[in-house]
């Protein structure tokens, strides 16, 4: 039988506020554990949350970032548990009435297929605090400091109906969060992280298969290989006469696999209801066209633009627009030398290759966006040839000159484009090699093309890379054919 | 000089005939002597009070004083107070010490105000005769048989007993003004969103208001100009600017309109009481007011509504107390379940544990909209009542409640302990202020008119109360053992 995958995802992004969503603790990563946490985050007898407007802001950027609803009135409620790192025995989020109503994101896949994926809200909700199940000797540490810090769920439709959807659905949210600057994005320390909704169905079948949900999946790799290990779970099971329950699971990425947490039967009742210790939130228009009219260009803007106005495929366009980084490096680069082809190749070959290689974000590259411009400027204007370049490029990397033009001087780089002197140098070549001189005579004409290789080889390390390839190439076809 | 009401207290510490000292170990001295038969304090806090004495003589040596400077007051246990044990009356939090002031305790300190200790009241404030406290029953000084009322029972007593010139209380569905009725005392409870609740613990978060608690209004009056504002940590607070309340004090009352819900003087009404009220409201006619009947329709939705919203809120406001963090924690438990468990069930008493079984039940997944919902949308119809009532009257006036004080141990079915507060809880869950007034006594035990207006209609109400004190003596009588003890 054939089967479709459903996919629906619940991101958490956590806000880049300075201080918690309902207090006025730092909400800074990394800090000794309980030194963040004031009596509000504690949740000791008496204290009142007090809303963080920046919070606010920084969901409603969202909302118009991803054209939503933005709710005039959204309200926050309790959802009622218990457990230790929650401190006040519920967390604060919005259930029935969130802030952000449906809207859309537009993905692009490697195919250059473009899909829709629909977004059905977006709440704001406070962060639990963290425990700690080592070094306690049998006891559980509570570390609260990160209780409190504003969390944005974004909820999507199950509109996603494969693993490489899924991760490019990510990739979107990701990269309009932080274009917008409103999280860090950084999903090694969990300020990006997803729940993942995934069923089957019969191909061509309407209704929905039962869906299992994998929580907390922190990677874009760990979310296809969780879906992918849980599609295929499901269909063994449906097609060994089984049934799919509707189920939490934890993937293990170790072990690759997905593994039951608790089943619908055993889901906690929240007993939802609204916070009387907040006012509902009520955002009037010109609130709303004040964020609006401070939305920076967003990433589907760009990758239209760097198409439409640049010239660039739709490839390059995806990659380069990507990333808020990315796309204002690639910007930088191509003002300065003014072609953006050459500005989105060496980018995306020379730099991205080097960055990898050393585990580098784009934004610490030790290569400025100037510098770099500046290098590809050379290249068009033939002051260097592109072997000289990459050396250039080796040069900027490693600090070994504060901009191309130093390095290109002090190591002497300069493109050799005298006829004459690049003519001397082929007569000396020449003259150096009887033996490849006549192997070349000697052979059948259609060879003589490849055989002249070496022969060009020579005469760039004579001039240790300086010179023009292309004159050396044809001088030196010239003067060998008139040997023959 | 406990026989004299803050207001003549402030007087005589502004002129210099009275020390804050003086007057401080008088209290400190009246409190030991009958804490142990009135049981109205949890905490006696003799040391800090004689500091906070000794410094609001100096500041009023050096000419710095307010009118509040040197006063002593009492605190209701449920008000956060900072390294003082906050009980809020339950074994829970026996253990507990706030790091922090709550903001109205925050206020009155920046006013110059002596705390002599934290007064008993029904744990978490759930109750209406204070015999729900881990600390015991207090005794209402009028009857030593009698209840004082709840839930802030322990204000009340001290207060009518003379242990200190005022107290705070706080007031969810009636416990500044029940208790205030039932020991012959003014209490006050405030529009909500008037006083901060920041620092005050929980009980119904949409209800909750603290309050003064005095001998007259005009002593409230003074005590809630330093209360009341706005405050940035309780998004709940209005920003509304506060009036001087004891400007308006001696407003002449010619034209007042009195309106008396019918609801309020049915089945159920101590005749005796009835009388009482009837009388008093009488005295209105005779200073120029008019009167007539109004009906607020949906009052006898006001207890079965509220004991869902109560509730509700109160079973999450209360999870906090997990054993966890603070507060009482069970010995040895197996697992974190069982440390859940055995510590709530420790630390919560009977009425408390069953007041968070009805709110977790209320909010459950299938009766969330049958119950809570519902409830809801009665508290709008109750506020409409109330709102369309105001239109054509400015205040209302019935009992504070059906009957006198009752009898310790007398009520021993919940239900029947709820009743009592049918004639004040339907004024929380409007959120609109209310006091209660002393206007005698059905066996001498005290009987309090209860005077209601609109949002924010305090000065008013502080008004209306103070010209009936200046017409009648009954918030003068004193118990005799006020006067025995003395």
């Amino acid at each position: 039988m054939q089967w479709e995958t459903v996919i629906g995802l619940e991101v958490h992004v956590q806000l880049a506020t300075h201080s918690k969503i309902f207090s006025g603790a730092s909400t800074a990563f990394g800090a000794e554990p309980n030194s963040q946490a004031c009596a509000v985050d504690l949740g000791l007898p008496g204290v009142l949350p007090v809303l963080n407007e920046q919070a606010v802001a920084m969901a409603v950027q969202f909302g118009l970032a991803v054209h939503a609803d933005i709710a005039e009135v959204s309200v926050f409620d309790r959802k009622n548990y218990f457990y230790p790192d929650l401190p006040k025995g519920y967390q604060t989020s919005q259930m029935y009435h969130p802030i952000v109503g449906p809207g859309e994101v537009e993905i692009t896949l490697d195919d250059d297929t473009t899909h829709r994926i629909r977004i059905h809200h977006a709440h704001l909700e406070e962060d639990a605090g963290k425990s700690l199940h080592e070094d306690f000797h049998g006891m559980t540490g509570i570390d609260l400091n990160r209780a409190g810090t504003p969390l944005l769920e974004i909820v999507s439709e199950p509109d996603m109906r494969s693993a490489k959807e899924a991760a490019a659905y990510l990739k979107a949210i990701h990269s309009i969060v932080t274009y917008l600057g409103i999280s860090d994005g950084n999903m090694a320390e969990g300020s990006m992280r997803c729940d993942v909704n995934v069923s089957v169905r019969p191909k061509g079948q309407e209704a929905f298969g039962t869906r299992a949900e994998i929580k907390n999946v922190n990677s874009f790799r760990f979310v296809e290989r969780a879906i992918a290990f849980e599609v295929e779970r499901q269909i063994e099971l449906i097609e060994d006469g089984g049934k799919v329950v509707q189920e939490t699971r934890l993937f293990d990425p170790e072990r690759d696999e997905t593994r039951s947490m608790r089943t619908k039967e055993e889901a906690n009742d929240y007993r939802y209801f609204p916070c009387p210790d907040l006012l509902p939130v009520v955002l009037d228009q010109a609130y709303l066209d004040h964020l609006r009219s401070q939305l920076p260009e967003l990433p589907a803007e760009k990758r239209e633009r760097f198409q439409q106005a640049l010239g660039l495929s739709a490839y390059d366009a995806s990659v380069l627009s990507a990333s808020r980084d990315m796309a204002e490096y690639f910007e930088e680069v191509h003002r300065v030398c003014g072609d953006a082809k050459q500005a989105a190749n060496w980018v995306q070959g020379e730099l991205s290759g080097a960055l990898n290689r050393e585990n580098l974000s784009i934004a610490n590259s030790p290569v400025t966006a100037g510098q770099l411009g500046e290098l590809v400027q050379r290249v068009l204007d033939d002051t260097i040839n592109g072997k000289a370049a990459k050396e250039v490029f080796q040069g900027l990397w490693h600090g070994e000159g504060t901009s191309a033009d130093a390095i290109i001087e002090a190591k002497g780089l300069k493109q050799v484009t005298d006829t004459g002197a690049i003519e001397a140098m082929i007569d000396q070549v020449i003259a150096d090699s009887p033996a490849q001189v006549a192997q070349y005579c000697d052979a059948e004409p259609e060879k003589r093309g490849k055989m002249i290789g070496y022969f060009v080889g020579q005469v760039m390390k004579a001039s240790r890379g300086t010179a023009n390839p292309q004159q050396v190439n044809g001088l030196l076809k010239e003067k060998l054919d008139a040997l023959l | 000089m406990h026989d004299k009401t803050l207001t003549q207290i402030a007087n005589a510490l502004g002129s210099g005939e009275l020390s804050s000292r003086e007057l401080t170990e008088h209290y400190l001295q009246r409190i030991q002597q009958s804490g142990a038969i009135l049981n109205s304090f949890i905490s006696v806090t003799a040391d800090q009070a004689l500091e906070q004495a000794d410094a609001a003589d100096q500041a009023r040596a050096k000419g710095t004083a307010g009118l509040l400077t040197g006063m002593p007051l009492a605190l209701k246990d449920i008000f956060c107070t900072q390294g003082i044990k906050t009980s809020c009356g339950s074994r829970m939090l026996d253990n507990f010490n706030a790091p922090y002031d709550a903001t109205v305790v925050e206020k009155l300190k920046t006013a110059g105000t002596v705390t002599l200790g934290k007064t008993n009241m029904d744990e978490f404030a759930m109750g209406s005769s204070n015999e729900s406290s881990y600390y015991g029953p207090v005794k209402n000084p009028w009857d030593l048989t009698a209840v004082p009322g709840g839930s802030s029972g322990g204000s009340a007593a001290a207060v009518a007993a003379g242990l200190t010139p005022a107290a705070l209380g706080t007031d969810t569905g009636g416990s500044i003004r029940q208790p205030a009725a039932f020991c012959g005392i003014t209490g006050l409870k405030p529009t909500y969103g008037r006083v901060s609740r920041y620092g005050i613990i929980a009980y119904a978060s949409s209800l909750d208001q603290a309050g003064p608690m005095a001998r007259s209004a005009e002593d409230c009056a003074h005590l809630l100009n330093a209360m009341a504002g706005h405050d940035g940590r309780d998004s709940t607070s209005v920003a509304r600017g506060v009036p001087d309340y004891t400007e308006t004090l001696n407003s002449p009352l010619s034209g007042l309109k009195i309106g008396l819900p019918k609801e309020y003087f049915g089945e159920g009404l101590d005749p005796e009481v009835e009388k009482a009220v009837r009388e008093a409201v009488s005295v209105f006619e005779s200073l120029g007011a008019t009167v007539r009947d109004v009906s607020l329709p949906h009052t006898h939705y006001a207890i079965p509504a509220y004991y869902v919203i109560a509730p509700a809120e109160a079973s999450s406001n209360l999870s906090r107390f997990d054993g966890v963090r603070f507060g009482h924690r069970c010995d040895n438990p197996s697992d974190l379940i069982d440390l859940y468990k055995r510590s709530r069930a420790e630390g919560f008493g009977d009425e408390v544990q069953r007041r968070i079984l009805i709110g977790t039940h209320t909010l459950s997944e299938g009766f969330f909209d049958a119950y809570y919902t519902k409830a809801q949308k009665v508290r709008r119809l109750i506020r409409q009542d109330f709102l369309d009532a105001f239109e054509d009257v400015d205040v209302l006036m019935g009992p504070a409640s059906p009957t006198p004080a009752f009898d310790l141990g007398a009520k021993k079915d919940p239900v029947s302990m709820y009743l009592q507060d049918i004639y004040t809880i339907a004024v929380n869950l409007a959120g609109i202020p209310g006091i209660s007034v002393p206007a005698g006594f059905v066996d001498r035990r005290p009987v309090g008119l209860q005077i209601l207006g609109t949002h924010f209609a305090e000065a008013q109400l502080l008004n209306v109360a103070h010209q009936f004190q200046q017409t009648t003596d009954w918030h003068l009588q004193r118990p005799d053992f006020a006067e025995e003890s003395a």
